[in-house]
């Protein structure tokens, strides 16, 4: 009987050791992996995912990045030799979820290959390739939504003035993605400045563009999608476009408007009010 | 001499050559074992993939893409029926880095004066296993991949090191001055599924009790120890999940006490 006993205090003191070890590691371990994979400023390859679910879904073989380098097209011209690829590994020290594919476009850009090497070869689903098929149900890497390029207009020579259409040249959806904007330079008088305007419904977000700018810091350069665009949410809606009006959907007024604390009152009531800091 | 090392060349090769073919695929564009453990693609048609990994990320909620489904059944039924355990001592690059932490234990003695760590047992690695599809749940990624070092020194000779490199280096250190097979024998969640796998497999060490001499040198080389309970005992196989089938008892026995054998369900279970 007191053996018995005994054996069962032993058993509960271990298995209370063990839980608690283990509830131990697994605070720790939850809030390494929280951390590892914050690394919101990361381009992915064509037809990712969106980063949440890109994290969850891929499974960091990189065959992406095998079919990246690998690609015949891959050749420098002139020596004939494999240029470096454009995805790339995430190893320790690059502080990004640790084995997963991204790109650095003022390295390498994204080339955008009409066959799209990378994507197919996804055995997990984390590189999604019916969201880059057309209509005739072909891949297209125009359809790739890597990221968008954003201008920054301090820096670009362009806007002081300048002649420099780099990365409108460079931008392989020709005065689609990127267009010149013509304005007067007052400050000549006599000259014209040709502004870079980028399209978020057209660009892909390859970085040919931030490749080819010519400033020290790019002044033209590409982040994910997610944090170069803003949302004008369903408070505001463009009346005279029916289109803007299917976006917002058929809401009725009293899903739309705000109810505060004031709100509950009478208009009335509340202007009659002396006034509240 | 030959006769020594007879299992651990043919390991080294296999774990070499295996190393050498993912590399080539993203060096050279070889088309024969493309990819990394994760998941990998044989001769461009037969999908590979990693139980566990594939495990955590459906822990994650994603559903799969069917090739990495298919290839973890692949690799599952093969361990399973035929290697068992043997990933762990044929495949994986960092047995490399472990068995060359213990050997260097063992060359320094450091094991005379081993320090008995009461908190760590060898069944450490089946909570962390499951703890690993509980964090992948709860945080969204394959947890264990955010820091494998098998991957990360897979990943690291196909493309590239960088401070990656630090995990494998901790693992030698915490091999060689921490606890003895500390991390492929306790710690190791991919471990813990294989030995899990490959329970049933086939191939099996069999101990002769008639030629034993009981100089116990396979129960010093032996990274598993524990599942050599029968030597100069019984003659029997050694069917413990936690045997990596890495033959380096078959290689010291100076008796012939051990080999690989097929296992017999008749006699024993």
């Amino acid at each position: 009987m007191a053996t018995s006993d005994n054996n069962r205090r032993k058993f509960m003191a271990t298995t209370l050791q063990s839980v608690g070890l283990t509830a131990l590691g697994g605070l720790l371990w939850s809030g390494y992996s929280d951390e590892a994979k914050a690394s919101p400023l990361v381009l992915r390859p064509p037809g990712a995912l969106p980063e949440e679910e890109f994290l969850d879904a891929c499974i960091k073989c990189g065959m992406c990045a095998e079919a990246c380098v690998n690609r015949d097209s891959n050749v420098d011209k002139e020596t004939g030799e494999q240029r470096p690829g454009t995805l790339l590994m995430a190893k320790g020290g690059d502080h990004r979820l640790i084995g997963t594919p991204f790109f650095t476009p003022r390295e390498v850009p994204c080339y955008m290959c009409d066959d799209i090497p990378c994507v197919p070869v996804c055995p997990s689903g984390a590189l999604d390739m019916p969201s880059l098929l057309n209509e005739k149900k072909e891949l297209d890497i125009n359809k790739a939504t890597m990221g968008l390029a954003v201008v920054h207009k301090e820096s670009c020579i362009a806007f002081w003035g300048l002649q420099c259409d780099a990365c409108y040249r460079a931008c392989p959806l020709l005065d689609e993605a990127i267009s010149l904007e013509y304005q007067k330079n007052e400050r000549t008088g006599k000259h014209a400045f040709l502004l870079p305007v980028v399209h978020s419904d057209v660009c892909t977000g390859c970085g040919l563009c931030e490749k080819a700018c010519v400033t020290e810091k790019p002044a033209i350069f590409v982040l994910p999608r997610e944090h170069s665009m803003g949302r004008a949410g369903s408070h505001y809606v463009k009346g005279w476009d029916k289109n803007d009006q299917k976006r917002v959907g058929d809401r009725k007024v009293e899903e739309i408007e705000t109810h505060t604390k004031r709100s509950e009152k009478a208009p009335a009531d509340y202007l009659n009010r002396e006034i509240e800091y | 001499m030959m006769k020594n090392i007879k299992y651990l060349l043919l390991r080294r090769i296999t774990q070499i050559g295996l190393l050498v073919l993912y590399f080539g695929a993203n060096a050279y564009g070889w088309n024969i074992l493309k990819g990394t453990f994760g998941s990998s693609l044989l001769f461009g048609v037969i999908p590979l993939a990693d139980p566990y990994t594939t495990l955590q990320v459906l822990a994650t909620g994603f559903v799969l893409g069917a090739d990495v489904l298919l290839g973890a059944l692949i690799i599952t039924i093969f361990y399973m029926v035929v290697g068992g355990r043997a990933f762990c001592s044929w495949v994986c690059p960092i047995n490399m880095v472990t068995d060359l932490a213990n050997w260097l234990r063992r060359k320094l003695n450091l094991d005379k004066e081993e320090v008995n760590y009461r908190f760590l047992k060898r069944r450490a690695r089946y909570w962390i296993m499951v703890l690993g599809l509980i964090v992948s749940a709860i945080v969204g990624i394959a947890a264990f991949e955010a820091l494998s070092p098998i991957t990360i020194m897979q990943r690291g000779i196909i493309f590239g090191f960088g401070a990656g490199i630090s995990v494998v280096i901790a693992i030698f250190l915490f091999d060689l001055f921490g606890v003895k097979n500390g991390w492929c024998g306790h710690l190791c969640p991919l471990g813990a599924t294989y030995s899990l796998i490959g329970k049933t497999s086939l191939i099996r060490v069999k101990h002769d009790h008639e030629a034993c001499t009981a100089c116990m040198k396979c129960k010093v080389v032996c990274p598993e120890n524990q599942v050599l309970y029968m030597i100069n005992k019984e003659s029997i196989s050694v069917t413990d999940g936690e045997c990596t089938n890495c033959g380096r008892c078959i290689d010291v026995c100076d008796d012939d006490a051990l080999g690989f054998s097929i296992r017999n369900f008749g006699k024993e279970k």
